[in-house]
Order: structure tokens, then sequence, then C-alpha cells
């Protein structure tokens, strides 16, 4: 049963740049840098030092409290330790590994068999899950260890995101087509540690070929439900997705698991499956590079620390790049800086030419309400910008700017071109400092 | 390898990265594009000095906007269109007998003083075109000096001493009498009136473009013409209430008003039930001033006042977020 989420946008798909391109292992670059935060919460502390030998696979860096490790994803000699630039825009500390391409896999990594896996416990599961540093591969990067051992007991409806509603990106469509059984058989897995008998896979219509080969793979007694889904920018939102497949409203402020929902983007699944059976960790993703200057788009097998020049150098560009964006054009975040690394949560490098500009110089709001049918957490856009254009705190509060999902529909329908999610972006920003001030002041 | 190999001039800004097609400039163009039959008919009905009054409204207007940036220093924004907008409908709602100085003032007043001085596109709370309209009324004979329809009556591009003088219907039904033209020759506009009013024919055309094109959306044009059709079937002046009804949709500027004025994104509630009320509460003033008032025409005047209570139709009919706690009214 499938429901229709309120407003979303249509913007042009782009997706025939890539999507019949099959995925390539990209080769091993001589450098990679892997930063020390590729997830949400704390950063990792460098288990190597300068000069260190490590092999593929090996943990270099991990923490405690919320962290999730991270690992080598080549062989070689560490050149260095040392903040880097990285695609959140600010320098991390990141490990530079020298590659030797002798591709020396590290000692810990033992596949299983099937009756070692049938044998895990779901304990057991959620550490391999941890211990392989696996996080949402969608762009989250939430650690994925947390929100399974979070779900245990809450959730009853697990949903394989496979939406992909960004413009430009088929990462996730490839891997649905080319290795199905993986990400159903991670899916089987997930279904395990939360002993649930079904499971759910949310996809949209404009991939007709990543659903068959899903549903070749599929049995009956598996339980599991391809959900195809009209596209609609943003289906592949979390809480668009939980409404689209269940009916449910994830509450405001609240996570999936109080409606009983867990979501676990494609990639996240065949990671857990790799984890899982053959020891690996998330060395490697798929990475779509693609965009309308590209002479040769392409999705890519990419080790984890490749740099972004590297990977836009493969494809090649007919003109110089406007933009550089780590994911797609809706909610990608451009860069600066083309040597920072390909990270766990980089589904896509979208490359745009000049032509994409479209801010404007001092945008006037028209009050024209578009934003407002185009919302799909049914805020206005059009109040909530005024709130922050007259800087009251409290205002912007009593508009619900916190319940944004930043998805971009409403900025990218706004004729006046307002910068309706920057602007929503400063208005969080300030009201967390609010809230942070009065904290501070109720302490004192 | 070198991590920097190249050097690109990499634009940084908050996503999203990409834009859907329609602009301010491809709405206000649009609106300009709905226009066109009506002012083709305009020329038709009125001559060559309907094209001539609206040429120089909007040249005034563009001038206005222009000049004003210039000497406050403002980034210019004219290519918009939106001033071309307000000029064509300022010129649209006056009677093409109209001094081309009286229109200029008229053009002065709705962009530097109900525009730009509230801080231009978007901030201004009354439409600008029926501020000017209001304003011109300063000089109430040259504002309703109203022709009859024809080329042989039409008055000259520079003076316009030959123009015939006629009634419009609006003026006879004031009087509680159905007009002398008949119903048809009032949806083709075969009447007189102002410039761009008479033919609703045209207008409904135009109107149906903009609805095409999802520039308007139907709720305030049906419920402002709905009230009119409503109040004038239930309150009719004579015996016949189908043709009292149907003479108030079609006399005055009713048609131009509820599709291309009422509809101004600007001055019109953003809430879809307030849009709603918004159209009804003009509907209800038009009758009020077309019945009680002391002249005959309530459209421009009525969309000024409900212009007014935006402010608060726009707290009627908010969406509830997603994901709102759910009432109790579950048990």
């Amino acid at each position: 049963m499938a429901f229709s989420f309120f407003g979303g946008v249509h913007p042009k798909e782009n997706k025939w740049y890539a999507c019949d391109k099959e995925t390539q292992e990209f080769p091993a670059p001589d450098l990679v840098v892997i930063p020390m935060s590729q997830h949400i919460g704390a950063p990792c502390k460098p288990l190597v030092k300068k000069g260190d030998l490590v092999k593929v696979g090996q943990k270099i860096g991990d923490n405690q409290g919320l962290c999730v490790p991270v690992h080598a994803s080549v062989s070689g000699k560490v050149k260095a330790v040392e903040a880097k630039a990285h695609t959140s825009g600010t320098t991390v500390m990141s490990v530079v590994i020298e590659n030797d391409h002798q591709d020396t896999l590290c000692e810990d990594i033992h596949p299983r068999t099937q009756e070692e896996v049938d044998a895990l416990t779901p304990a057991e599961i959620i550490d391999i899950v941890h211990e392989s540093g696996i996080v949402g591969m969608g762009g989250a990067t939430f650690p994925t260890h947390v929100k399974l051992s979070g779900g245990i007991g809450k959730v009853d409806t697990v949903i394989v995101n496979a939406g992909e509603c960004e413009p430009f990106i088929t990462a996730d469509d490839r891997l649905c087509r080319e290795q199905p059984a993986k990400v159903i058989g991670g899916l089987k897995l997930i279904m395990k540690v939360f002993d649930l008998k079904e499971g759910h896979i949310g996809i949209e219509d404009n991939k007709p070929e990543a659903v068959k080969a899903l549903r070749a793979n599929l049995e009956t007694a598996d339980g599991i439900t391809i959900d195809v889904l009209p596209a609609k920018y943003p289906q592949g939102a979390e809480k668009q997705l939980i409404y689209a497949v269940t009916g449910r409203e994830v509450p405001s402020g609240g996570l999936p698991a109080a409606v009983g929902c867990a979501v676990f983007n494609a990639a996240t699944c065949k990671a857990i499956y790799d984890a899982v059976y053959d020891g690996m960790p998330l060395i490697k993703r798929i990475v779509t590079v693609s965009g309308d200057i590209l002479m040769e788009p392409k999705n890519l097998l990419v080790p984890i620390g490749t740099s972004f020049n590297d990977l836009i150098d493969a494809c090649g560009h007919s003109e110089n790049p406007y933009k550089v964006l780590s994911g797609g054009p809706m909610m990608g975040a451009a860069q600066y800086d083309l040597s920072v690394p390909t990270i766990k949560g980089v589904n896509a490098i979208t490359v745009l030419g000049r032509r994409n500009e479209y801010a404007v110089e001092e945008p006037a709001c028209l009050r024209c309400g578009k934003c407002i049918d185009v919302c799909p957490m049914k805020l206005m856009p059009v109040l909530m910008y005024k709130a922050l254009q007259s800087g009251d705190v409290a205002e912007m509060k009593s508009v619900n700017v916190m319940d944004c999902i930043e998805c971009g529909s409403c900025a990218y329908t706004c004729p006046a071109s307002v910068p309706l999610v920057l602007g929503f972006r400063v208005a969080k920003q300030m009201i967390r400092n609010e809230a942070a001030k009065a904290k501070a002041k109720a302490k004192a | 390898m070198a991590q920097m190999k190249y050097f690109y001039e990499l634009t940084i800004s908050s996503s999203p990265h990409a834009h859907a097609p329609v602009t301010t400039k491809t709405i206000m163009r649009d609106v300009l594009i709905a226009l066109v039959p009506a002012l083709i008919g305009s020329v038709y009905f009125f001559g060559f000095r309907a094209l001539m009054v609206t040429l120089v409204s909007i040249t005034a207007c563009v001038f206005f906007e222009w000049g004003w940036c210039k000497v406050m220093k403002k980034h210019c924004k004219v290519y918009d269109l939106s001033a071309v907008v307000t000029g064509t409908l300022l010129a649209f709602v006056c009677p093409v007998t109209i001094p081309y100085w009286t229109i200029i003032l008229g053009d002065f007043f709705a962009i530097i003083v109900v525009k730009m001085l509230f801080g231009g596109l978007g901030q201004n709370i009354v439409n600008p075109a029926l501020a000017g309209r209001a304003f011109m009324f300063s000089w109430p004979v040259l504002m309703s000096n109203w022709v009859k329809v024809g080329f042989e009556n039409a008055a000259g591009l520079l003076s316009t001493a030959d123009a015939v003088t006629a009634a419009t219907p609006l003026g006879a039904m004031h009087q509680g009498m159905l007009p002398e033209a008949t119903i048809g020759q009032m949806f083709l506009g075969n009447v007189g009136g102002c410039i761009g009013e008479t033919s609703a024919l045209l207008l409904l055309i135009g109107g149906v473009y903009l609805l095409y094109r999802k520039v308007i959306t139907a709720r305030i044009p049906v419920s402002y013409i709905l009230t009119v059709a409503v109040l004038a079937f239930l309150f009719p002046r004579g015996n016949d209430r189908i043709a009292w009804m149907l003479s108030s949709l079609f006399s005055g500027g009713l048609m131009l008003g509820a599709i291309f004025m009422a509809t101004d994104y600007v001055t019109s509630p953003i809430t879809k039930l307030g849009q709603i009320i918004y159209g009804i509460g003009c509907g209800v003033v038009t009758i009020l001033i077309r019945y009680f008032g002391g002249y005959n025409e309530g459209v421009s005047y009525a969309i000024l006042v409900m212009n007014t209570c935006v402010v608060l139709l726009d707290r009627i009919g908010r969406p509830v977020k997603f994901g709102a706690p759910k009432k109790e009214a579950a048990k």
C-alpha cells in the first residue's frame, strides 16, 4: 500500500547521464586520505602514526562513545596524520596512506559460511556492523549499529531506501541492478536483528530495471515487499519514505523508531552483507560521478579516501566546473577544494556547468505561496523566511523552522530565487544558539 | 600525485543547486501574455488611443521604477517586468479618453508611493495599479468620461474632443435598471467602460491561460465571481434575476479585477482558505459598493479594502505540519 506524501517537486531527473553505465572498479589511487570523521558523532582517534605500514581493511581509527571506526582502503605506508580538507567544508584529522599497490589484505578479515552467519545472534551482528565501520550511506552517515541496537523491540517495519530521488545520482540504482541479492541479503540480516518476518524495499517507479532485478531475487518466503513509489522528490527523505510505505507520520522532533520504523539505505544493506558474509569492513562504495558538463559520467566503485579530483579526471569535463557537489543538486554540498576525499556518505559527485547559475541579487519574495504547496513537511517557508528577516527567534520557532528537512523543494520552486534553505540553516543555528544561551543562563 | 592539479573558480553556495524554470520574470511575462487578448480587444472597441494610453502608462511605470532605483542607488530590478504589468493594468482601468498627464501621475503614485516607498516588489500592501487608479479619482470627471465603442467614435490620439460620450452598463445598473446593452454585447465587450475591462470573453481567455500555466489558481477568481453571482441572484433589482446576475458579472471591472488584480500574489493571502475568504470578501464588498455606494463601480475599491485584510487572512487555514502531535480527538 503506497501513500503519497504532501508537496514535493519534479526536478529534471537527469538520471540518463549515468543510469546505464555499469559500475566500474576505480583503480586505487597512489594516495588516499581517510578522515577520522565520516559519521555523525565523536570523531575517531588515529590508531596509526606516520611511517606505519597498514593493510587493506585494517582499522586505523576508533574512539569511545557514539563513534564508528574507520579502516584503511589500500595497503601501504602512512605518509602523514594531519588535518585535511573534508567534504563538510572544514578540515578534519586524517590518515594519509601512500598506496603500495600490493593490496595486502588485513589478517583480521575472514569470510563466514552460511552456517556461521545463521548462528550469529543479533548482538553479534550489531557488533560486526559496528566494527566494520558501517554508517548510513545515503548521505546522513548516522552510525548504523546505533540505529540497529536502538530499534530492537521498537521497530516493527524495516524499510530499505532505494528511492534515490536526487537528480543525477544512480549509485543505488546500479547497486540494485547489479547486486540485488546482496541488498536483499543485508535486509534479511537487519530483519534478523529486529526479529521481523517482513521487510520493505521502497524504490521509485523510474527505476524499472532495478525493480525487476530485485524481484527476480526474491522468494515469497522472504516476506519482503517491494514498494514501487511514484517518482517525486523528496521520495527518499526518511520521513516521507516512511509515510509513503506505511502511512505513518514520524512525530515532529522524533525518530523513525517512534512509529516503529527503521530505514536503511540500499548501499548500507549491501555493506552490512559484505561485513557479515565476507568480513569486509566498509572501505569501498559506489559513487556516481555525473553532471551536465562531464564527458563521460560514470558509476565507480571507489576506495574510501580517493580524492574528488581523481574521480572527476577519470570522467573528463567539457568546460570548467562551476560547482562541484558532494551529492546531488538538491541537497549536495558545494566543494571548494577538490582534494577532498570520497567518504562513506558520498553517493555522488555532481559536476555542474555555469548554466546552472540561478542566484539573483536582492531576491524579492512575491508571496506567491508556491513554497507552501511543495513543502513535504507542510511548513510555510514564506513565513519562516520572513521570521528570519525580522530576526525574531521566538517567531522562527513558532513557524516550525526546526521541522525543516532542508530538502530544497521550496528554494527550487521559488520564482524569486530567495535563498530559503540557506536562510533556514541560519535560522536553525540562531534557535540553537538561543537555546544554548538559555541553558547557560539557567545553570548560572 | 599532486593534490591540487587544477585550480577552478568553484562557486560555493547552499543547496539546492537546481532551480525550476519558473521565475518572477516568466510569471510577469505570462500575465502580460494573458492580457494581450484584452489589449487587442480594447483597440478594436476604442481605437488606437487605447494602445497609446497603455504604452504611455507602461513607459512611465518602467521609467519611474528605474529612476527611483537610480536616485536611491538601489539595485534596479525593472527587468522583472512587474512595472510593465502595473502599467498595463493601470491603463486598463482608465477610460480611453484619459489625458496622458493624468495617467502618468497615476503611474507615479502607483510605482513610487505604493510600491517603491514600501520597499519595492513584494513589500507593497495594496495593489499598485488599483491604488494608482484610486489616486486618479482626484479627477473624477476625467475618470468617468466614457465613450461609445467603435472606430468611428474613437477618441483621437492627441485630442479627445471628437469622442462621443456614452453611458456604461454600470451607470444604468446603479440606478437600479438593467443596462441597455444586451448580455451578449457585455460578454463580448461591445460596451462603454475602461480600456481593458469591457470584454469578459477576452479576459476569461487570459484567465484560462494563467490557470493553464499555473500562474494563478482558481481559488480567488472563482470565489470572487461566484460570490457576486450569488448575491446578484439573491438580491436582484428589477424582475429578471438571471439577466441582473449576468449583467452584474459582465459589466464593469469584475472579470479584470477577479482574474488579474485580486490574484496579485503580493497583496493576496498565502493560505488556501485565506484566499477563498478573500475572494468572497471581494465579492461582498463589490456588491455593497455597487448597491449602496455613491459610485457605480465597486471592484477596485473592494480589492483595495480586502488587500488591507490580508495580514489577518494569512493567519487562517495554515497547514498542519507533518508529524504534528495528533489532537486527542482520536479517542
